[in-house]
C-alpha cells in the first residue's frame, strides 16, 4: 500500500549568549567537567534562578525572523523529570505562554519550494550530561542552564529530504540571525523526531513514533530512512505502530525502542514560582525587529536581482552570512558583479574548503579582491597573474597592486615591447609559422604561448595574438 | 513539547502523585494525607462560589514583572567545593547509580 509521511521537529538550540540562563556561569563548551557550575546550576535548596535578559532578547529575535506571533505576556513553568542530569528533579520550561507562536520556514528541496508551518518557540534550560560506564554513570552539569530554545514545527515533512532541508535552512537562519554557534559537532543544535505513517486516501495522523535526542542532520535523514522503511513493513503485514519513544544507533543503522505509551511521563506542568512573568511592549518588539538581519531567502533573491546573478551563484553566496557580506562589500566597490561573484565562487571558495576553514578566517579583504578585478578589467595584469596574485591574498592578505609590483607580474601591453617577443616566437619556429599558413590555424595558439614563455607570463595575451596573425596573414614572418 | 496531563482539581490522587514524586508511602500514610488533602481542595474549592470572570489567573501574589538579569559573568564555585559534598566522584564527574534509559 501507498502511505503518506508526516513528520515533525522539535529542535533545540543552545543560544549564543555569554552567561547561562539562570546564574552568571560561563556558557560555553569544552570545559574540564564540573567546573563551570555554581548552586543554581545543581538546584541547591534556596538557590534561586535569574532570567538571562539576552536569552530572552535572542528568542524573540529568533521568533521574528520566522515570522512568529511574539506573545506580549509569557511566563516559565516547571516540568517534572527525574533524571540525574537535572538535579532539581523539575526542568524550567514553557508550558501555555512561550515567547512565541506560529511562524514558518521556507525549505527548498529537489528543486522546489515549500513553506513549513512552526508551532511554537519556547525557553528553557539544557541539563547535564551523562557517561555511562560499566556499573555506573557520571555526570557533568557544565552544561546545565544552557540556554535552549526549543522551535517545534507542524507535523508537515513529508520526507527524510524535506526533514533535512528544514535543518539546513533553520541553521542558516539562526547562523544569519547570530543567535547560535551553530556548532553540531557541540551539540548546539539538537532535535527529536516525530514520524507517523497513514494510507494516502486516510486524513487521520498514524500513531506517532517519536526518536530522541539526534545530534546531525545525517542521522536524521538516515534514521527517518530506516524508520519509515520499517514502518511501512509493519503496515504491509497488517501489523498496528504502536506510539513509543525510540533511539537511533548510528552505528549500526537501526533505531530501537526506549519506552511505549504505557510509561510516558506525566509532567504535571505548573507555574514556577521562583520566576516572574515577562511582558514585551510593543516598542521592545519593534526594536527587536528593526536590528533582525535579511534572511537567506530575501537576501538570494536580492542577489539575483540587484547584481544580476544567477540563482545558483546568489544560492551559494547566500548560504553563509559571513560570505554573503563579503561579496556585497566587494560588489560594492568594484562594480564588477560577475567578476567579483566568479572569485568568490572558484577560487575563494576552493580554497576554503582546501584548507577547511571558514570565511571568518580569510587573510584577503573585500577591497583587495574589488583592487584585483580593477586591474585585470583595466589590462594591467593578465590572468595567469591574477591568479597568482590571488592566492598570495589568500594565504597572506595585502594590496595587489603592491603585490604585483613587488613579484613584477604587471602585463606588458605596449606594442613595441610585445613586438620584440614575437618576433622571437616566429624565427624560433618556423614550422609552426608554415603549418599556420597551411591553414592549421591551431598552431597559432602555441605561438601565443611561446610569447607568453618568453614574457615570463606578463604579455598580453590578446596583445600578443593581434600581432602574431597581423604578421602571419601579411606574410611578413619578422624573419 | 510533550504535553503533561493534567488532574482534574477536584480530588488528587494521593497514591499516583506519590508514585510519580518517587515518594513511598505507607497505606495509612495515603489515608492521612488523602483525607487531609480532600479538605484543603474543599476549601479552596470556595472559590468557585466568586465571580471571577474579570480577574486574570496569576501565579504570583506579587505584582512584578520582568525581573531580568544582565548576560554577565559572575565566578564559578571552585571544582573542589562542587565535589565537596558528593558521596561519589571520580575524573571531575559526579557518580550516580547508572542510569538505564
Amino acid at each position: 500500500m501507498k502511505y503518506k509521511v508526516s513528520i515533525g521537529l522539535e529542535t533545540h538550540v543552545q543560544l549564543k549568549t555569554r552567561s547561562k540562563i539562570w546564574c552568571g556561569c560561563p556558557n560555553r563548551f569544552g570545559q574540564p567537567a564540573n567546573t563551570d557550575i555554581c548552586p543554581v546550576c545543581l538546584g541547591y535548596p534556596g538557590a534561586l534562578p535569574s532570567l538571562n535578559r539576552e536569552a530572552v532578547r535572542l528568542t524573540v529575535v529568533t521568533g521574528l525572523m520566522l515570522g512568529s506571533t511574539i506573545n506580549r505576556r509569557s511566563k516559565f513553568d516547571r516540568k517534572s523529570y527525574f533524571y540525574p542530569d537535572m538535579p532539581k528533579n523539575y526542568q524550567i520550561s514553557q508550558y501555555d505562554e512561550p515567547f512565541c507562536t506560529g511562524g514558518h520556514l521556507n525549505i527548498n528541496v529537489n528543486g522546489g519550494s515549500k513553506r513549513v508551518e512552526i508551532t511554537r518557540i519556547h525557553l528553557e534550560e539544557d541539563v547535564g550530561k551523562s557517561i555511562h560506564f560499566e556499573q555506573s554513570s557520571g555526570v557533568d552539569f557544565n552544561r546545565a542552564g544552557t540556554p535552549l530554545m526549543e522551535i517545534v514545527s507542524e507535523p508537515e515533512l513529508e520526507s527524510p529530504d524535506e526533514a533535512f532541508a528544514y535543518l539546513t535552512a533553520l541553521k542558516q537562519v539562526l547562523l544569519y540571525g547570530d543567535i547560535s554557534e551553530g556548532n553540531l559537532e557541540e551539540g548546539n543544535i539538537r532535535c527529536d523526531i516525530n514520524c507517523s505513517l497513514r494510507p494516502m486516501d486516510s486524513d487521520v495522523l498514524g500513531s506517532k513514533i517519536e526518536i530522541k535526542n539526534m545530534n546531525t542532520f545525517r542521522g536524521v535523514h538516515r534514521s527517518l530512512v530506516y524508520e519509515i522503511k520499517r514502518q511501512i513493513g509493519i503496515l504491509d503485514n497488517g501489523g498496528v505502530i504502536q506510539q513509543e519513544t525510540r533511539r537511533w544507533d548510528d552505528d549500526s543503522g537501526l533505531t530501537s525502542i526506549m519506552r511505549t505509551k504505557e510509561h510516558a511521563h506525566d509532567y504535571r506542568y505548573f507555574p514556577e514560582p521562583d520566576l516572574m512573568p515577562i511582558v514585551l511592549t510593543s516598542e521592545e518588539i519593534d526594536a527587536m525587529r528593526s536590528a533582525i538581519p535579511e534572511l537567506p531567502a530575501d537576501r538570494r533573491n536580492r542577489f539575483a536581482v540587484e547584481y544580476g546573478l544567477p540563482e545558483y551563484d546568489a544560492g551559494i553566496l547566500t548560504s553563509d552570512r559571513d560570505l554573503a557580506d563579503f561579496y556585497e562589500a566587494a560588489a560594492k566597490i568594484s562594480g564588477n558583479y560577475k567578476a567579483v561573484s566568479n572569485w568568490i565562487m572558484t577560487d575563494m571558495l576552493h580554497y576554503l574548503s582546501e584548507e577547511g576553514i571558514g570565511i571568518d578566517k580569510i587573510k584577503i579583504t573585500p577591497e583587495a579582491l574589488a583592487e584585483l578585478v580593477d586591474l585585470v578589467v583595466q589590462n594591467t595584469i593578465n590572468m595567469p597573474a591574477a591568479k597568482k596574485i590571488f592566492r598570495i591574498l589568500l594565504e597572506s592578505g595585502g594590496k595587489p597592486t603592491a603585490i604585483m609590483e613587488d613579484k613584477g607580474l604587471a602585463q606588458i601591453s605596449d606594442s613595441d615591447s610585445i613586438d620584440v617577443f614575437v618576433e622571437e616566437a616566429l624565427s624560433s619556429h618556423p614550422s609552426s609559422v608554415a603549418d599556420y599558413r597551411s591553414g592549421k590555424k591551431a598552431a597559432l595558439q602555441f605561438l601565443v604561448g611561446q610569447v607568453m614563455r618568453l614574457s615570463k607570463g606578463k604579455a598580453n595575451p590578446r596583445a600578443a595574438m593581434e600581432s602574431l596573425k597581423r604578421r602571419l596573414d601579411s606574410g611578413d614572418p619578422g624573419n | 513539547m510533550e504535553t503533561g496531563t493534567r488532574q482534574n482539581t477536584e480530588h488528587i490522587d494521593v497514591s499516583y502523585v506519590a508514585h510519580l514524586a518517587r515518594l513511598h508511602l505507607a497505606d495509612s500514610e495515603i489515608q492521612v494525607f488523602q483525607k487531609q488533602l480532600d479538605h484543603i481542595l474543599q476549601h479552596v474549592h470556595m472559590l468557585t462560589h466568586l465571580d471571577v470572570d474579570h480577574v486574570e489567573p496569576t501565579a504570583h501574589a506579587m505584582p512584578v514583572e520582568n525581573a531580568y538579569r544582565e548576560d554577565d559573568i559572575r565566578p564559578c564555585l571552585s571544582h573542589d567545593e562542587v565535589m565537596d559534598n558528593a558521596p561519589n566522584g571520580r575524573g571531575g564527574l559526579f557518580i550516580v547509580p547508572k542510569i538505564i534509559e
